[in-house]
């Protein structure tokens, strides 16, 4: 599997230094347990030989069968097929922590309480905090909404030393489309930050954490991936950024395949990277006009379909995130930048922490910022829709029109 | 033939027919030295075959009246279990009146969703509301929250830890009419206390733990309710071989009606939402497939209705089956805005 051996590499160099029982952890939680060999299990010897006849040597391949099966190919008892078993699964098995454990661990281990701020004020109360670490964060919106702009602020910010309220590391920026501009961070970086970019040389060395990468496929985006992994822990990354997710499926297979696409391979991935390195990951995700023969009711709301098409039908009323449902389950807070009667509006589409909020927002030479910071609560279908209306008339920029997107 | 079934070794079996006893009648009568001789195995192997046999045809054999056969129980004992055991509340009183009063002890429920419905909340609820003491009408157990995702925020868990101890002191203070004397003793670090907390990356962690759990239970008698947020997503990623993947999750889900009956707690799965075409069009449905679907003795659908979320009892056994409004505030799963009833503790 892609993890094991990178893994083992990764903590030989980067984990001389910690304790062997983070490293234990850490070794268990990367599913390196489930490859453990079943001769080092402490099985009683006979039964132990018998796997190893049959060729059966890690935890992995025992699991995979019934114990029905397991006693037709090892020929011994129920009783013994269903001991073994036992044994296997208690030392594959990873071991549990109580929540209140866990919620001290992250007091103890993570800066600003576990979250990157986004100097947005209601954004990051209602967030408790900012951009957690360790989970995906997605941002969906229409071409030129300010997406990009998002990115790149908080890139600048991650990159910022703690003092000024950054995560001081290195950011990785994955830039598919080719649409971050060096000179716009920097431009927002000195009109936001004016008292720490006027230091001389900070502009060269903030923006020289930033490393972009720009993968021309698919596969090349899975390879630059798998090094990632690597990096994060040898060169204190502290903030991944896939700008965006849907162009590196849509530009190999076409628009078409966005919906069926399951990116499971890279869901996975992109998630395991998040959590064993507890950094936050932000992607992008672009929409798409939803299609007639979308499914969007179970079969036992029949009756009310009749009612549901009677929505005003506006140009921008069916517009839906690009990548499907599948993604969708796998991102754990979904921001929606829409832009409704001529004003543009962050939504908290999807959250575990907070209720629904939407904030108007403006782009500005400094980046992105809020129009107030109390949020409007939403309610039912208003949460998930992504309006399109109008916001090309108002783009609101000092500069010279850069950094659309 | 009859010895086929037995759940013995294969080298056994073929032992027991080449030597003649392929009915479980021609066992029933055999001393184990006899058969030792016989199969020319040693006689601790023989009797173990014996008693096997003896098992299955007794098991064969049982009828309608038969009570005091092994692990058989009438109708009536188990319409008075059922009403010993409360049932876990949901903390919103329209989802409870629908699943019968909440989550039943001794059964698997499944309850699946789009994105964003409110499943993980539902999870992080019912691990808090099983820890409500008896003296408040609830279970006063312990959780098991189980996460393939990485969806589980402890933030949140907090919050409505913190939202559950606020209602038991409201509630207090209202039954006693301002009497003090009997105060909430339970903090909210302590519900946070009581949840154990899995992190499953990859599904022969997520089959091992299963099998685990049995022993884990047994150590840990006062866990009353197993949550598997999702059941779904490493069964999704990761798989090619369909057949495998539904071998796999019969078992597991076997392993877990098992654990819900002999240890008498909620088991509670969460499942995916993928499309589906039927019927000419595409619709939603619950991932994992039909034979999945059966695995499951309740089966709710969480779904936006409107402006509203709601849950639909899909499948079950004993409930009708009915929707309910629901909502996801700041201090959890609650009644519906639009229908201002007051929060029942039971």
């Amino acid at each position: 599997m892609w993890s094991h051996d990178l893994f083992i590499r990764v903590l030989n160099l980067a984990g001389k230094k910690k304790k062997k029982k983070d490293t234990e952890r850490r070794r268990r939680r990367s599913g390196v347990m489930e490859k453990k060999l079943i001769k080092e299990m402490g099985l009683p010897k006979s039964i132990a030989n018998v796997f190893a006849a049959r060729n059966i040597t890690t935890a992995e391949e025992v699991l995979s069968l019934t114990e029905f099966e397991l006693m037709q190919l090892l020929d011994v008892g129920l009783a013994e097929v269903a001991s073994a078993v036992a044994r296997i699964s208690e030392i594959a098995c990873p071991p549990y922590q109580t929540v209140l454990s866990l919620m001290k661990q992250r007091i103890r281990k993570d800066n600003h309480g576990g979250h990157l701020p986004t100097r947005l004020k209601g954004l990051d109360k209602a967030l408790c905090g900012g951009i957690p670490f360790g989970v995906l964060t997605e941002l969906v919106g229409p071409a030129g909404i300010g997406k990009t702009q998002f990115c790149m602020k908080l890139s600048l910010l991650a990159s910022l030393p703690t003092s000024c309220g950054g995560l001081n590391g290195r950011v990785i920026y994955i830039d598919v489309e080719s649409k971050l501009t060096s000179r716009r961070i920097i431009e927002i970086g000195t009109e936001s930050l004016p008292e720490i970019f006027q230091i001389k040389g900070m502009a060269q060395e903030m923006a020289g954490r930033i490393l972009v990468l720009r993968p021309a496929s698919l596969h090349e985006f899975t390879e630059s991936l798998q090094q990632i992994k690597v990096s994060i822990f040898q060169h204190q990354v502290k903030l991944l950024v896939i700008d965006s997710m849907a162009a590196v499926v849509s530009r190999d297979y076409g628009h078409a395949a966005l919906r069926q696409h399951s990116l499971g391979w890279h869901i996975s991935f992109i998630k395991s990277l998040a959590e064993l390195s507890r950094i936050p990951v932000v992607v992008t995700n672009q929409v798409r006009s939803q299609s007639r023969d979308e499914a969007c009711h179970y079969s036992f709301q029949a009756q009310s379909r009749g009612k549901a098409t009677e929505v005003p039908a506006g140009y921008d009323s069916h517009l839906v995130a690009a990548l499907g449902i599948h993604w969708a389950h796998a991102v754990t807070i979904r921001l929606v930048l829409e832009a409704k009667s001529g004003e543009r509006f962050i939504k908290l589409a999807k959250s575990p922490i907070s209720p629904p909020l939407a904030f108007p927002f403006t782009i500005t030479s400094s980046g992105i910022s809020l129009l107030n910071d109390d949020g409007q609560e939403l309610r039912g279908t208003e949460i998930s829709t992504i309006h399109c209306q109008g916001h090309n008339d108002i783009i609101n920029f000092n500069g010279n029109g850069k950094g659309k997107g | 033939m009859e010895v086929g079934r037995l759940p013995i070794s294969a080298s056994q079996r073929g032992k027991l027919i080449s030597a003649g006893y392929t009915s479980l009648s021609s066992l029933s009568s055999l001393s184990p030295s006899d058969l030792a001789k016989d199969l020319n195995i040693p006689e601790s192997e023989a009797l173990e075959i014996l008693k096997v046999a003896s098992l299955t045809s007794r098991l064969d054999k049982q009828d309608g009246n038969h009570a005091f056969v092994n692990g058989a129980q009438t109708a009536w004992d188990m319409l008075h279990e059922e009403q010993l055991f409360p049932r876990i509340t949901t903390s919103c009183a329209d989802m409870d009146e629908i699943l019968g009063g909440g989550i039943n002890c001794k059964e698997v429920t499944e309850i699946g969703g789009v994105p964003g419905i409110g499943k993980t909340q539902l999870g992080i609820q019912l691990a808090v509301n099983v820890q409500i003491p008896v003296e408040y009408g609830g279970l006063g157990g312990k959780a098991i929250y189980i996460d393939t995702e990485g969806s589980f925020m402890v933030e949140r868990a907090q919050q409505i830890a913190e939202a559950c101890v606020v209602d038991m002191s409201e509630y207090n203070d209202l039954l006693r009419k301002g009497n003090r004397a009997c105060q909430v003793r339970i903090q909210p670090n302590d519900i946070l206390e009581n949840i154990f907390y899995f992190r499953i990356c990859s599904y022969t962690e997520q089959i091992a733990l299963i099998n685990y759990l049995d022993r884990f239970i047994s150590e840990h008698k006062d866990v009353k309710i197993v949550i598997v947020d999702s059941v779904t997503f490493h069964f999704r990623q990761d798989f090619d071989d369909l057949a495998l993947r539904t071998r796999l999750l019969g078992g597991m889900a076997l392993k877990l009606m098992n654990l819900a009956r002999n240890y008498s707690l909620a088991v509670v799965i969460f499942n995916q939402v993928t499309t589906k075409y039927t019927e000419g069009s595409f619709q939603l449905a619950l991932a994992l497939g039909d034979s999945w679907s059966h695995s499951c003795t309740n089966r709710v659908i969480l779904y936006w209705n409107g402006d509203e979320r709601y849950a639909y009892i899909d499948k079950s056994p004993s409930l009708r089956s009915a929707s309910a409004p629901f909502s996801v505030t700041s201090k959890g799963i609650r009644n519906s805005a639009s229908n201002h009833k007051r929060i029942r503790m039971m």
